[in-house]
């Protein structure tokens, strides 16, 4: 007999999110729920938040970045991205994602994941550049495309490395698959599986430059 | 050999250096909270192999209550300098104002480049689970070696400057963390292998078609609810990869392993549980709408999705 209660922890994480309850209130309610109904007692819930908690420390390292960006921006670096792209001709929006796409895609294909990201690149760099070429087609920005644009820096990015890494054969999916399947003894190795990334890979890059083609057209017309 | 503890202390530092510059924004009326968040944060990377279990629990309840209260803010300072100042230093630095931020991306680069394809993995030096982030670490440090050198700020500007960033981000840059330790308690209670049977109850006999569909479906919703693809696979593959796509339809496992957990991603995409890709940098770039990225990757990934079923069904099939 399967025990559905712990289920309800999910329920309870989709209702938090669809409110707009705090998200960390949220996560830690939905934990404590989930482990009661799993049968577990408080004390123990508790620990293995706390175990798991502190087990992933790593994943909040990528802070450490900031005091470095905030201090470059101090001195202009967003002003002088903005500036750069507004010398050089035929930036667009949709342009400057696309090669950022196609980059983001090559260097994860290669292994090279952490180049990037929303604190390292997109914050500094590539949003404002992005904002500015904007800006160059379609004027001054309303606040509905300014977020749009930026928003849309940051999902290039993710769909950048997504549909880039599992092209790599040492990243940590292409070993997960691996494992999981050798576990029902089916044995294949990382090149089998990674040049199977190959085809999603194109096609996620067809998709996206095409809506960011579409972003250039939309920010021509409204101007 | 340097490891992940050589990082943690590092880490610390930072955060007791955003919690220094948290209670210095005067412009910020929480900003004792503020304070108060990010010294806990300290306190997790220096001593939280010494708390114990339970003592980390009772932090991490800390760390919500001061979130959930709303004791946590913003200042309304943009930045120590003015928009004509920063023009100013833009116009004078140039260009070369990049060099300190690329830094960073380049010592990843380069870092990665000698450490798996020189004998330098073979020193020992650095612990291989940790090395891009001791990468990332040292990268930071010399860019603000560099950058100090070079632009001379008053002392405190990385830290006023660092925790004006942080505090935009606010209670979200632990959010990733927290989603990991959900994880941990959704495994703990068995929430993988119920979802597991239940989509496996779903499989329709004899329609490979469909059986591909409830195959990337279920990685799809799975994946939006543990926020990672790397948690659905295992279940996903264990209630219809392998049964009835490999073993009795006949399909090639690699392109049913390999696209499947793409099609998985699809759903990172979609979900506010992978709070590192679509939440934080929601707060990073300080949009209105927290799920403002989450609405523009939703087209890219049902897209995307389609075509994932379609490779698999084609290449995994009939190829």
């Amino acid at each position: 007999m399967i025990d559905y209660w712990p289920l309800l922890g999910i329920a309870l994480v989709v209702v938090g999110f669809a409110l707009r309850f705090n998200p960390l209130l949220v996560v830690a309610v939905a934990a404590i729920v989930t482990g009661l109904l799993g049968r577990m007692p408080f004390l123990k819930v508790l620990a293995t938040l706390g175990h798991g908690f502190n087990e992933n420390r790593y994943v909040t390292i990528i802070w450490i970045i900031l005091p470095v960006v905030g201090l470059l921006e101090r001195y202009g670096l967003q002003e002088r991205a903005r500036a750069l792209i507004a010398g050089i001709r035929g930036a667009t929006a949709g342009r400057l994602l696309i090669v950022y796409l196609a980059v983001r895609q090559i260097l994860s294909a290669l292994g090279l994941t952490t180049v990037a990201g929303h604190p390292q690149t997109v914050r500094p760099l590539v949003a404002p550049m992005v904002v500015a070429a904007a800006e160059k087609q379609h004027g001054e920005l309303d606040e509905a495309t300014s977020e749009h644009v930026k928003a849309m820096s940051a999902a290039t990015d993710n769909v950048g490395l997504f549909f880039g890494e599992d092209i790599f054969l040492a990243i940590a999916s292409i070993l997960l698959i691996q494992g999981s399947l050798a576990s029902f003894g089916i044995q294949l190795t990382p090149f089998q599986l990674s040049v199977w990334a190959i085809p999603t890979a194109i096609c996620a890059f067809l998709i996206h430059s095409t809506r960011l083609l579409l972003l250039d057209r939309r920010l021509g017309r409204r101007q | 050999m340097i490891n992940l503890h050589w990082l943690y202390v590092l880490a610390g530092a930072v955060f007791a250096g955003f919690a220094i510059g948290s209670a210095r924004d005067e412009t910020n009326p929480n900003r004792w909270g503020n304070a108060v968040f990010w010294l806990l944060l300290t306190a997790s990377f220096w001593f939280g192999d010494l708390f114990g279990d339970i003592g980390n629990g009772i932090l991490v309840l800390a760390l919500v209550a001061i979130a959930g209260l709303n004791l946590i803010g913003r200042g309304s300072k943009q930045s120590a300098s003015s928009l004509q100042e920063r023009e100013e230093s833009s116009t004078r630095h140039g260009n070369r104002l990049f060099l300190p931020a690329l830094i960073i991306p380049f010592t990843a680069f380069v870092g990665t480049l000698l450490f798996n394809y020189t004998p330098l993995k073979l020193l020992n030096l650095i612990d291989p689970k940790a090395v891009t982030l001791v990468l990332l670490g040292c990268g930071v440090i010399i860019a603000l070696v560099v950058s100090y050198v070079w632009l001379r700020p008053p002392a405190f500007t990385a830290v006023d400057e660092g925790s004006r960033l942080m505090n935009g981000v606010g209670w979200a840059a632990v959010l990733p963390q927290m989603l990991a330790s959900l994880g941990v308690i959704f495994a703990a209670a068995g929430v993988g292998t119920t979802i597991g049977s239940i989509v496996g109850a779903f499989i329709p006999q004899g329609s490979v078609f469909l059986a591909v569909l409830v195959y990337a479906l279920g990685m799809v919703v799975f994946t939006m609810i543990m926020g990672n693809a790397f948690a659905a696979f295992p279940v996903m593959a264990a209630a219809i990869g392998v049964p009835i796509l490999i073993h009795a339809d006949g399909g090639n496992p690699a392109v049913i392993g390999a696209v499947g957990m793409l099609a998985g991603f699809c759903g990172t995409l979609m979900t506010p549980m992978a709070a590192n890709f679509n939440i934080v940098p929601a707060a990073l770039l300080e949009l209105k709408d927290q799920y403002g990225v989450i609405r523009v990757q939703v087209p890219t990934a049902l897209a995307l999705l389609a075509a994932n079923i379609l490779i698999l069904y084609v290449a995994g099939f009939h190829m």
